[in-house]
């Protein structure tokens, strides 16, 4: 008797999981079958009228797409403010978090503490100040402009995780490497930095999501030639209707590269942003 | 003696403490190579714009004069920066607690089946994607038309599984032709009908074109005679295609209006019988008593398509964007409860399964308070990302809805950079969102010191 409640419970549990699945894919599946039919089917009715006229899907929008110089511009745009961002940031957070676990210097402390009450200020408090300052520096409206920002409000975060996980090292370790005449650039190299690898790899790739997927700072720091494909892909969205041809393809295709990331890293990436959520 | 012996070991003993000291600084020196390029970028970028914005929010829009904490008072005044202190509150109060205990049941569920991983990895990548393809995703789902946004599909199906739909909303009847209109959009014969005879309705503003597929001529039935217990009757479309026909009468070539609920009513106002017609637009109540009864068009049949939810409009648009973030971050909190979840000791729910508890009571009893360590991380969370919040609210709200819609982070934008061009107002709100993390900001500090000691 237990037996067949327990059973019928978990029926009903699983029912109900596979409704919330259901709920969660829909919105995706919505925007994928969108981008594959014309402004003109998307006018007149639902995305889920293709299970009756699959006729209606082509990948004509893609096509288009590929052949837009702005889209394909700003997706390169994406890419080329995305990889140096994450690149300059786990370099930069590395030298610094090894030094600040295991270098002595006056006042390491006391700047440790800066960079973690730095942890959670919001960026929208550095957007007008280093706006007037990359002016000056005619940074203004350029990637490296970008990059610098994201570079900057990604270090806090990045400093604190790798300073943690480099601390955890064994003492031992380092001194046996400092005794065998190693220098600091050395160790770094060949001892912490292999050491650190999941710690960097997670970082990596919260970072790299971080940078991709962010709209605001590029929508203040980009200008026409420099901007992202989020930041392309919101010129468009005052007239959604008409532009559901660009609209649903480009958000397709700028989910789909960190949602493969996220399938291939995925281990990483959940530690990543667990450890990100401080942020 | 001493003199020379000092003089002669002094020298060594005098190098090894210069050299030590040589090398110390030589070692912090190393040290600051490691850590400047790292403390140059922070300190030009966050923590001078951070005084900067604190400084600048004391001076008035154009940055020349002193205005004190006027800029301050400002923002509970100007009402659209009084909406934002507002809608960040409502999300504050709401995402957070839902996300949390949506979490929480998820988490707990997941287990029970074998399919958990799946099914975290399909809730968790939503976290992948950014708030403005999310955005995107969710402007497609809220579509107002029916016919366009799945959310209302899925409402207008529900809504008419219950109720039924109108096939004649536009219908209506001629003045003077035997039917008068009721209050609530019915129609009924204006003359008393007994059991015997029988009744043409006929009704315009059907274009032949929306007329169901399969309705027939009404002629025919019209012609029949009605048994003495019974009241036949047709409705029809008193418009005849190409011209001609008569008014309030039934033409060869006009058509029968199928589907069309149909009642008797008797003096009292009681129901005596329904009926529905046929295609070819005709009915018939049978088994009626003697006496005068109305023939009546209930309401229902001329009713507005039901149009769904504006989720979108002014009313719903902050908690449709807050539906939206709770698809991208359960997955998040799920994740994180469920970690949670793991560590538990299996003890003790064990033991409490062993004295007979059931299922519910293990979960409010044992499993909520082991966790709340772990729920309050989630909840805390959640609390400083949400009062962030900016690209999803900038993406879903249609843009005269924007002000609807607008947040803290929203705001400082549109006040700042987006038309307003009102720097100190715009430095006062950054100066806010800081304010507001400033509790967290303490939290992380006093936590790390904890674990250095």
């Amino acid at each position: 008797m237990n037996a067949v409640r327990r059973g019928l419970g978990n029926g009903l549990v699983q029912a109900f999981l596979v409704v919330i699945g259901l709920v969660w894919l829909t919105p995706l599946a919505g925007l994928f079958l969108s981008s594959l039919r014309s402004t003109q089917d998307s006018a007149s009715s639902g995305w889920w009228t293709v299970f009756s006229s699959p006729g209606q899907l082509s990948f004509d929008n893609y096509s288009a797409l590929l052949k837009n110089a702005g889209m394909t511009q700003a997706f390169w745009n994406t890419v080329l403010i995305s990889v140096p961002a994450t690149v300059l940031v786990v370099v930069l957070a590395a030298l610094a978090g090894y030094a600040f676990a295991w270098l002595d210097f006056p006042g390491r402390e006391a700047v440790f503490l800066l960079v973690v009450a730095l942890l959670v200020v919001p960026v929208q408090i550095g957007l007008l100040p280093v706006a007037k300052l990359f002016g000056e520096l005619g940074l203004f409206g350029t990637i490296p402009g970008v990059v610098l920002f994201h570079v900057a409000y990604g270090l806090p975060f990045a400093v604190y995780l790798l300073r943690n996980y480099f601390a955890e090292m064994p003492k031992e370790m380092l001194e046996a490497a400092r005794m065998d005449g190693g220098s600091e650039w050395r160790i770094f190299t060949r001892l912490v930095l292999p050491v650190g690898r999941p710690a960097i790899a997670s970082l990596a790739i919260f970072q790299f999501l971080w940078v991709w997927n962010d709209m605001l700072v590029a929508l203040l720091f980009a200008d026409g030639s420099s901007q992202p494909l989020t930041v392309q892909l919101q010129s468009q969205i005052r007239q959604f209707g008409s532009n559901i041809d660009v609209l649903a393809p480009g958000a397709f295709v700028s989910l789909v590269v960190p949602v493969v990331v996220f399938f291939a890293f995925q281990r990483h990436f959940v530690q990543g942003v667990m450890a990100g959520s401080v942020k | 003696m001493t003199a020379t012996l000092v003089k002669e070991t002094s020298p060594p003993v005098l190098g090894a403490v210069e050299r030590a000291r040589r090398s110390r600084r030589r070692a912090r020196f190393i040290a600051l190579l490691f850590v400047f390029p790292a403390l140059l970028l922070l300190g030009a970028l966050v923590v001078y714009p951070v005084l900067f914005s604190i400084g600048r929010s004391f001076f008035d829009a154009s940055g020349t004069r002193f205005v004190g904490g006027e800029n301050y008072t400002e923002m509970f005044r100007d009402p659209a920066t009084l909406k934002a202190v507002r809608n960040t509150a409502i999300w504050v109060v709401v995402a957070p607690a839902l996300l949390t205990g949506l979490g929480l049941i998820l988490a707990v569920l997941v287990e029970k089946v074998r399919w958990a991983t799946a099914f975290k990895l399909l809730l968790f990548m939503p976290m992948a994607v950014s708030f403005l393809a999310a955005g995107i995703v969710f402007r497609l789902a809220y579509d107002e038309d029916p016919n366009k946004g799945v959310l209302n599909a899925a409402v207008v199906g529900v809504h008419d599984a219950f109720t039924g739909t109108s096939e004649y909303p536009t219908a209506r009847a001629r003045e003077g032709q035997g039917l008068k209109a009721g209050a609530d959009g019915s129609y009924r014969t204006s003359g008393g009908v007994s059991p015997g005879e029988s009744v043409t309705l006929g009704l315009v503003g059907v274009a032949p074109k929306d007329l169901p597929g399969g309705a027939q001529p009404a002629y025919a039935a019209a012609g029949r005679k009605a048994a003495p217990d019974e009241v036949r009757g047709v409705v029809y479309l008193d418009f005849t295609p190409g011209g001609g026909g008569k008014q309030g009468k039934v033409d060869r070539r006009e058509s029968g209006l199928p589907e069309m609920k149909v009642e008797a009513v008797r003096d009292d106002g009681t129901t005596a019988a329904h009926a529905t017609t046929a295609s070819d637009g005709s009915f018939r109540f049978t088994g009626l008593k003697s006496g005068s009864y109305a023939v009546e068009l209930p309401g229902s049949n001329f009713a507005e398509p039901y149009q769904g939810v504006s989720w979108l409009g002014p009313m719903l648009v902050t908690p449709a964007i807050i539906g939206a973030y709770l698809w991208i971050w359960t997955g998040f909190a799920m994740v994180l409860i469920g970690a949670g979840l793991a560590a538990l000791p299996r003890d003790a729910l064990e033991a409490a399964r062993m004295d007979g508890a059931n299922e519910w009571q293990i979960f409010r009893r044992i499993t909520v308070p082991l966790l709340a360590p772990v729920l309050t991380v989630v909840f805390v969370t959640l609390v400083i990302n949400v009062m962030k919040v900016f690209d999803l609210v900038y993406i879903i709200a249609p843009g005269p809805v924007q002000e609807d819609a607008t947040v803290l982070a929203t705001q400082m934008w549109l006040v700042s950079f987006g038309g307003g061009n009102n720097q100190g107002l715009g430095s006062a709100l950054g100066v806010l969102l800081l304010l507001l993390v400033v509790p967290a900001m303490v939290v992380n500090v006093r936590r790390f010191r904890r674990s250095q000691r």
